[in-house]
């Protein structure tokens, strides 16, 4: 068992975790991506690094209850575990690599993460900040109690701008929005990592390269083993299949086709919806939702 | 009692069991067993061991078997075989031990496949497990992956006095043999997890969910982990697609996704991670795995196609396999080949544009190669299609290891007589040797790469 060792609700349905994994705490880096399974008869949830603990054998993540397994994982508590817990997984930020570092601290960086794409960005603008980069970051979601990490994230970033679509908590708009916006007052970026909802980073890349800014997304498409098996995760970046589990899953979001990756994302929703509901509702569900048989 | 005929098995009826995933073969009773085992000639020099690549001693345990020292029988096997009741299940006997056997001339040859699993299954079932009594030698090893190499090269080591541990990139040990041969040709509770027991029994260590060349690189299990000595035997798990229009089409999957979907994951039982059931499933290639795809696909409701672009005399498939899937009602489309995936305006598949084929002059493999028939070409209506077309080495391994050397199709080099490879210490066996093969195959390769390893301790 993996144990969690920490637990802590962070907004709305999202929560966080530390979770005992001295193999992928030893090995793992900021981008890399960790496969969690509840019990025998869990799925294989894949979810990217949020920091991790090299003393401690810990690696935190953050978790959104979308699906019938997310919400299942919320039912841990802490002290109890992970079946299984396998990683890092997929290939390391380019930015947050040692080898790297000279031509990175030469780069005016902005970080654009939308939702939950707020976990994946933290480790990386805390590694810059470690090794004496400073990056700008807007963080935003739909409304304010979906917010998480902003003093965390202030900590560690030069400037950090929130957003919510609905304009309850900082800037009224979207990233993209608040990028223009900063366009606007005269400032620029030689690089962009946006990380976020696909359809969150297909603006971005649409934004950006009118601006030119080169730009990384993180795809986080379906998976099932993680390690470049099964193809399921396959996108087409460039014209060529790419695997986002062992190619990525940082790519140039300029090249990803976004509307293939979307298109696949809808493959399990409708049996999805339905384990959802049979969860939420237990024995309580009667029918009638247009979803079940 | 006519002698030159096998004695019959049973088997669940093809129509009973398309609709379920229980085991297709029912294997012999003692009786029938027994009965089967009179056949074997017991010839002085047996052609049957030369063509196992596991060289058991076939008509030595055959003979235990005419007189009920079953227990005898299963620590024959087990001598050189870990996986008996694996193998009598899955290998190609009729192209191996069976292919040679002298009754095999003018009549059936002996059943040596399902006495070996009747003697395996029956060791199961009362308990009887392989022993070793050599003391440890104090050496360490890691073997990668648990699949048959993994899995046997293991085992042989531990009884030579290894300390073995296996390390696993997924939550459960058996590699192929739980994610990819289904539950109804290979039990996984009451078939495979046992004989993985056994292995353990011997001494051998499994640690899961470690993945070598991410977790820990074979590097750092040489220099900072301790161990003197590694075998890798993670397989060939990367899959190929045709490359043709469509492709990524929502209903395309691979063979290895959905089989692990259905097999590891169990999708069949309802656990929670999900599957696709198609209403009209085209499965593309001919090998086992294709079979496997597909009788997969009909247990779960749907009308499967098998396309294949040769003949059925070129199915790589094993000849019982291609016969099971016939009878439970696959539909062989051979001698045709997919140009393009159909979708409708949701990026789903709606069909799949087939061209026919003819068989031409025969390439290097042998076999005939096959050539489009021009101005042939029609649509199938499907709602999935499923690439079986084979598997490649996964590039992990070899892409963390300094010095190791791979061949231009990504496989590891390494030498045959001993499983060698270009990195001192470092041997490899199996799928991720050759690229996809069969498991006895594979079995084999772990079995000499042990003996490679003691040879290399011993100087």
């Amino acid at each position: 068992m993996y144990k969690i060792v920490r637990k802590e609700a962070l907004a709305e349905n999202i929560f966080l975790m530390d979770v005992e994994a001295p193999w992928v705490a030893r090995a793992c880096l900021p981008g890399q991506f960790v496969i969690a399974k509840i019990d025998e008869e869990g799925e294989r949830i894949p979810l990217t690094i949020c920091d991790y603990d090299r003393t401690k054998n810990t690696v935190t993540i953050v978790v959104q209850t979308i699906g019938a397994s997310t919400m299942r994982m919320d039912t841990l508590k802490e002290a109890e575990g992970f079946a299984d817990f396998v990683g890092p997984l997929g290939q390391p930020s380019d930015l947050c690599l040692e080898e790297n570092l000279e031509e990175t601290k030469k780069k005016n960086i902005v970080f654009i993460a939308g939702g939950l794409g707020t976990a994946p960005v933290y480790p990386q603008v805390k590694w810059l900040h470690e090794h004496g980069v400073e990056a700008t970051v807007i963080m935003g979601s739909r409304t304010k109690d979906l917010l998480f990490y902003i003093d965390e994230m202030k900590a560690v970033a030069k400037e950090v701008y929130v957003t919510t679509d609905d304009g309850t908590y900082g800037f009224h708009g979207m990233g993209t929005d608040q990028l223009k916006a900063l366009y606007a007052e005269g400032k620029t970026y030689d690089h962009c990592v946006a990380i976020g909802p696909m359809i969150m980073m297909k603006f971005v890349c649409l934004l950006t390269k009118e601006l030119g800014i080169h730009t990384i997304v993180s795809m986080n498409p379906i998976m099932v083993d993680g390690t470049g098996m099964c193809g399921a995760c396959r996108l087409i970046v460039d014209g060529k299949v790419k695997f986002a589990c062992v190619d990525g899953p940082e790519f140039d979001g300029h090249l990803v086709d976004f509307d293939l990756a979307m298109a696949r994302m809808a493959q399990y929703k409708t049996d999805e919806g339905r384990k959802k509901l049979a969860f939420e509702e237990g024995d309580t569900h009667h029918g009638g939702c247009g979803n079940c048989a | 009692m006519d002698m030159t005929k096998r004695t019959p098995i049973s088997e669940q009826d093809p129509k009973v069991r398309a609709t379920n995933f229980d085991e297709v073969c029912l294997g012999y009773t003692e009786e029938e067993a027994v009965a089967e085992a009179q056949r074997c000639l017991n010839c002085k020099k047996p052609l049957c061991v030369g063509g196992c690549p596991v060289s058991i001693d076939i008509p030595a345990f055959i003979a235990e078997v005419k007189e009920r020292n079953f227990e005898k029988a299963y620590q024959i096997i087990s001598e050189s075989s870990a996986l008996p009741a694996v193998c009598g299940r899955v290998c190609p006997q009729e192209t191996q031990c069976e292919g040679k056997c002298v009754r095999g001339l003018k009549g059936e040859a002996v059943a040596i496949g399902k006495l070996e699993r009747f003697v395996a299954d029956w060791a199961r079932k009362n308990g009887i497990k392989p022993h070793s009594d050599t003391p440890k030698n104090g050496h360490k090893v890691a073997v990668i992956g648990s699949g048959p190499a993994g899995l046997t090269c293991a085992g042989d080591l531990a009884r030579m006095g290894y300390d073995v541990t296996i390390f696993e990139a997924l939550h459960k040990a058996g590699g192929v043999l739980v994610y990819g041969i289904p539950e109804f040709r290979l039990p996984k509770d009451d078939v495979v997890l046992p004989e993985v027991e056994n292995v353990k029994a011997l001494g051998v260590k499994i640690e899961t969910n470690v993945i070598i060349g991410k977790s820990v690189t074979i590097d750092e299990l040489l220099e900072e982990e301790g161990f003197e000595a590694v075998f890798v035997g993670s397989g060939a798990g990367l899959p190929r697609f045709m490359g043709i229009p469509g492709e990524q089409a929502n209903g395309v999957f691979s063979a290895n996704e959905y089989l692990t979907r259905n097999n590891l994951m169990k999708s069949f039982k309802d656990y929670d991670t999900p599957i696709v059931r198609g209403k009209k499933v085209v499965v593309v290639g001919g090998g086992n795995v294709a079979m496997d795809a597909a009788r997969t696909a009909l247990r779960l409701g749907a009308e499967v196609h098998i396309v294949y672009r040769r003949g059925e005399a070129e199915l790589p498939a094993r000849a019982e396999e291609v016969h099971h899937a016939k009878e439970e009602g696959i539909i062989f489309d051979l001698l045709q080949n997919p140009v393009e995936i159909l979708t409708d305006d949701k990026g789903w598949v709606r069909g799949i544009r087939i061209i026919k084929m003819e068989l031409g002059e025969p390439d290097e493999s042998g076999r005939r190669s096959p050539v489009e028939v021009p101005g042939s070409e029609y649509e199938i209506e499907c709602d999935t299609v499923i690439m079986s077309l084979g598997t490649s080495p996964n590039p992990l391994i070899s892409a963390t290891t300094d010095g190791l050397e791979v061949n231009r199709r990504g496989c590891i080099v390494a030498k045959e007589e001993n499983g060698r490879t270009s990195k001192k210490g470092v041997y490899a066996g199996g799928d991720a040797v050759t690229g996809a093969a069969t498991v006895i195959l594979a079995m084999g390769a772990g079995k000499t790469a042990a003996q490679g390893i003691n040879d290399y301790f011993k100087g």
